[in-house]
């Protein structure tokens, strides 16, 4: 199958690859690109595993063609540091309310996360689980990964967050 | 550093050892997406596999037709079952001692079965080449329902044992028979029955499910012709133990395999068999040369590797009409599908399904099971729970609140008067354990307290009249659940995989400077093992444990283990981490004795170093003894500081719990909501206090998931109608109940730290109280007993047959 050439900013980097029209794009960035960080937890768009941020907007990255993503913004997880290359106040939450235990749901959990954040810097607990209503943890039962997110959502607004994990 | 020390609080605050809240190790990687996962294995010239699935459930193969696979792009070849019959791989033994076909051999029983694996450039290319297999099947008539499988007439399944009587497990009353496995003392316990003043009896299905980790199974086979060894990364459970499976079935010598466990994406149960895509990957290797992965996907992983449960029990309690258990009676019908690979010790059948006493003090037992094949994936794994306790865990759990109903006494009152009580334990259970320890009424007592039980019920009692009245159509369940578990396989003196002793192993080597590496047989698949095993080092032998570094699953450095399943890991393996701790601690002594000039009897172990007696300022820390252990030993001493310790523990451990779920349900509409779920865990010793509590909440969750909905299910043609996340339930955090956590600790007297486990009691307490809940609200009803799962629509049919719904 000939190939094509598919050039996109990932992380605020200009990549590209060849792949065949109908490789995915989360395989692309995966193998093509060696992003391993997102992962595939069931390639029918129900678990998330896979999400990454496009354009502004949470993506399950297997369901979406690798061509459909030409010239796109995308931010992985490896994008989710700070510039400094310590941990992003997501990934910090994480670590500190207990919000992951296997870690393979993480990095999409985190990158839907961080656009959650972005559109509502201050969300509820209701609406932090609605959010990431599209993301599947089998591990947590969640309720430290709400505590991750309001830890960084607290963090992100400047203030600090006083509960611990449980 | 000796007058300067800080003080005690300071230097224990600074080994964050047992029982501190400690932030994991694990994260900073997974966090970053710096994980290593199977899928994330990228070699040179590496091939990927993918298998051809039969559609039909029960059915003969008349051809395979390969030709215009070969002709695909990409794809370099493809394995039938008669390629693997020139290395003597068409079948593979199970761990339950039947043979398994790992390509399908003349006809398939199962729909999804592996049939060819075609082997391509990469994961497109195979796809394609598994369109472009061509196999004519002729349909079988198909068995669906465990209930027919021993009739007469039934389909007849497995052709390759149809003449054998005898099985792994004894003798075989029909060909679609497997074992019969009974335990305890009929005779007694049919007396108890007839001098009983109250019985009751009731057929309690715990359904076909499935532990569908985020991660699905696979593997990257690797073999090198020159060398003649193999490698296989693989999300295993128990790396070793392939190991020697590979080693046994193949030509290749056990030292010439390496396998690793890199970071497994959760397990559940479902990363400790052997599949045939893990055996195909490897002879793929061998055939071509190349490096080759195998990746199952969530269809593949849903359908044909390791369901579990299917279970339906039918259990009879014998009591005084004052609510004094006198005897306890459960046969078993056990649906194993199409081959027996549950994956329980060797001779072990049914698990721990004896177990199944549970918390009461029943003085007779008998229990029968029998396994039959159906046409069915194979499997019949523990999901989060030690080897079918939770089946046993819900079957007591279900008929004791079926007694309290017919005895019109409160469940909770029930229970507490047939617990066992502290005093009673070492205790020897009437179906032939011997539980450790326990302390079942303070921690019921403790956790009605806490619910405000009492308040619970006397609402619940307003609203079944208001319910009555026409006030509303909703009604309220309460859920009680009190678990005891069976965990930490096992004793070499009754348990062992294929022959080999249910050990577990560590070594520590203490480095010059005074850190260290910890080499564990166990295999975390997110329990934190790299974070809590460190802890106990910190404690055991002084050590902080952000100077420990825990490393697991590779088969090359670490010592033999039988890996992590049935909550084993703490009560096996943490054993053997402070056993060899305290080794290593033993021989500090005597260079501490030495450094300061006195014998090892006036020497104290004090935090993180030896003191002498009487002397405080005479100080000697582990820091500085690791310097010594490495330049200045006692004359006649080997230098160095390491020490292995193979554990076998001297019985199980037996952690257990309160669990108590308020739920209302609509009638009209079967909708539930969770109001409250409280549980109370005792674990024993508790290491780290944040990770328990979190395996709490996920072990919660997937007990929340099985008992409202999460099911395979088939049709009557043996068709998998829940082959996606679509149609099996996976709860999101929008349905996910928000959990209250509790606690009491009741050490276990025989292991080393105390420890019990606790990463499956959520699920194996969780599940009842769940449908006691659902139970409950429909009992005052008229209803005795409901099938799980619990989904609205089984809700709605519920209360349709109790003719609240027109």
């Amino acid at each position: 199958m000939s190939k094509v050439h598919v050039k996109l900013k990932i992380n605020g980097q200009e990549m590209e690859g060849l792949c065949e029209p109908r490789t995915l794009l989360v395989h692309f960035l995966r193998e093509n690109l060696s992003l391993t960080g997102t992962h595939i937890g069931c390639e029918t768009t129900h678990c998330g595993a896979c999400t990454v941020d496009l354009n502004g907007k949470s993506v399950k990255s297997c369901t979406m063609l690798a061509v459909q993503a030409q010239g796109a913004n995308v931010i992985t997880i490896e994008g989710m540091a700070n510039a400094d290359g310590t941990m992003g106040a997501l990934q910090e939450g994480f670590r500190q309310m207990h919000g992951l235990q296997c870690g393979y749901c993480t990095p999409g959990m985190i990158v839907r996360a961080h656009r959650l954040l972005q559109e509502n810097p201050n969300p509820t607990e209701e609406e932090i689980r609605f959010g990431i209503a599209g993301n599947l943890c089998r591990c947590t039962g969640y309720q430290n990964i709400v505590k991750a997110i309001q830890h960084a959502a607290a963090k992100l607004r400047g203030e600090e967050f006083l509960e611990a994990a449980e | 550093m000796n007058d300067m020390s800080p003080n005690k609080a300071e230097r224990e605050a600074k080994l964050e050892g047992m029982g501190c809240k400690r932030k994991r190790v694990e994260d900073a990687r997974f966090t970053q997406g710096k994980g290593n996962y199977v899928d994330d294995i990228k070699l040179p010239g590496m091939l990927f596999g993918d298998f051809v699935r039969s559609p039909y459930a029960h059915a003969r193969i008349k051809g395979i037709n390969i030709k215009k696979a070969m002709k695909v792009p990409g794809v370099l070849a493809v394995l039938t079952s008669t390629e693997l019959k020139g290395v003597n791989l068409a079948w593979m033994p199970t761990l339950a001692g039947d043979v398994q076909m790992v390509l399908a051999d003349g006809k398939v029983l199962f729909q999804n079965q592996e049939v060819a694996f075609v082997v391509a450039t990469d994961r497109y290319a195979a796809a394609d080449g598994v369109e472009a297999v061509e196999v004519d099947y002729e349909a079988l008539p198909v068995l669906v329902d465990p209930f027919k499988a021993m009739v007469k007439g039934a389909p007849l399944l497995r052709e390759d044992i149809k003449d054998k009587t005898e099985g792994a497990h004894g003798k075989r009353k029909h060909y679609n028979h497997i074992f019969e496995w009974t335990v305890g003392d009929k005779d007694l316990t049919d007396a108890a029955f007839r001098k009983a003043d109250v019985t009751i009896k009731e057929l309690i299905s715990y359904h076909r499910t499935h532990p569908s980790p985020l991660e699905t199974c696979q593997a990257v086979a690797s073999f090198d012709k020159i060398k003649g060894e193999l490698t296989v990364w693989g999300t295993f459970q128990a790396p070793h133990v392939i190991r020697t499976v590979a080693s046994l079935i193949s030509t290749i010598p056990e030292h010439k395999i390496h396998v690793i466990s890199p970071d497994v994406g959760g397990g559940f149960g479902n990363k400790v068999g052997a599949y045939p895509g893990y055996i195909c990957a490897i002879v793929a290797s061998i055939v071509t040369g190349k490096p080759v992965k195998w990746v199952e996907d969530r269809i593949e992983n849903l359908t044909a590797t390791s369901f579990a449960r299917d279970y339906h029990m039918t259990a009879e309690i014998a009591a005084t009409k004052e609510g004094k258990v006198q005897g306890l009676r459960v046969h078993v019908l056990a649906d194993h599908g199409a081959f027996d690979a549950c994956a329980d010790p060797s001779k072990w059948p049914a698990g721990f399904f004896n177990i199944v006493t549970g918390s009461y003090d029943f003085p007779v037992a008998h229990v029968a099971v029998d396994g039959v094949y159906t046409n069915k994936a194979p499997g019949g794994v523990a999901y989060r729970c030690s080897f079918r306790v939770t089946e046993a865990a819900y079957c007591i759990e279900r008929a004791m609140d079926i007694l309290a109903q017919k005895l019109k006494m409160d469940p909770a009152e029930l229970r507490m008067k047939n617990f066992i009580r502290r005093e009673q334990f070492p205790y020897q259970s009437a179906l032939g354990w011997e539980y450790d320890s326990g302390d079942y009424h303070t921690a019921m007592k403790q956790a009605m307290e806490k619910i405000d039980y009492q308040g619970l019920r006397a609402e619940q009692k307003r609203r079944q009249a208001d319910f009555k009245a026409g006030k509303t159509r909703e009604i309220m369940g309460i859920g009680v659940s009190f678990f005891t578990e069976i965990v930490g396989a096992g004793p070499s003196k009754n348990c062992d995989i294929l022959g080999i002793a249910m050990f577990d192993s560590c070594e520590i080597r203490v480095h010059p400077t005074g850190s260290a590496i910890a080499r564990v047989g166990t295999k975390s698949t997110g329990q934190g093992h790299e974070t809590t095993w460190a802890q106990i080092i910190a404690t055991e032998m002084g050590i902080p444990s952000a100077d420990v570094m825990v490393e697991e699953g590779n088969t090359d450095t670490a010592p033999y283990g039988l890996g992590t399943y049935g909550s084993r890991s703490t009560p096996v393996a943490g054993a053997a981490i402070a056993m060899a701790a305290r080794k290593i601690k033993a021989k500090a002594q005597m260079i501490a004795a030495y450094m300061l000039e006195v014998h090892e009897d006036d020497l104290q172990f004090d935090i993180d170093g030896f003191r002498v007696k009487g002397l405080p300022e005479k100080f000697k820390s582990m820091k500085e003894i690791a310097w010594a252990a490495y330049h200045s030993v006692p004359p006649g001493m080997e230098p160095g500081l390491e020490a292995v310790s193979y554990y076998d523990p001297p019985n199980m451990t037996y952690p257990f719990g309160a669990y108590f779920c308020v739920m209302d349900i609509d009638v009209d509409t079967g909708v539930y909501k969770i109001k409250r779920f409280y549980a109370l865990d005792d674990c024993g010793t508790r290491i780290n206090p944040m990770i328990i509590e979190g395996q709490v909440h996920g072990g919660l969750t997937e007990a929340f998931a099985i008992a409202m909905g999460q099911e395979i299910r088939y049709d009557a043609g043996g068709n998998v109608l829940t082959g996606s996340f679509m149609d099996f339930f996976m709860p999101t955090a929008v349905e996910t109940p928000h959990w209250e956590t509790d606690h009491t600790v009741t050490p276990s007297p025989h292991h080393p730290i105390g420890a019990k486990g606790v990463g499956e009691s959520p699920n194996v307490g969780g599940v009842p109280a769940f449908s006691n809940a659902v139970n409950d609200a429909f009992g005052f009803l008229g209803s005795t007993h409901i099938q799980m799962p619990h989904d609205y629509w089984r809700n709605w049919e519920a209360a349709k047959s109790l003719g609240l719904v027109k």
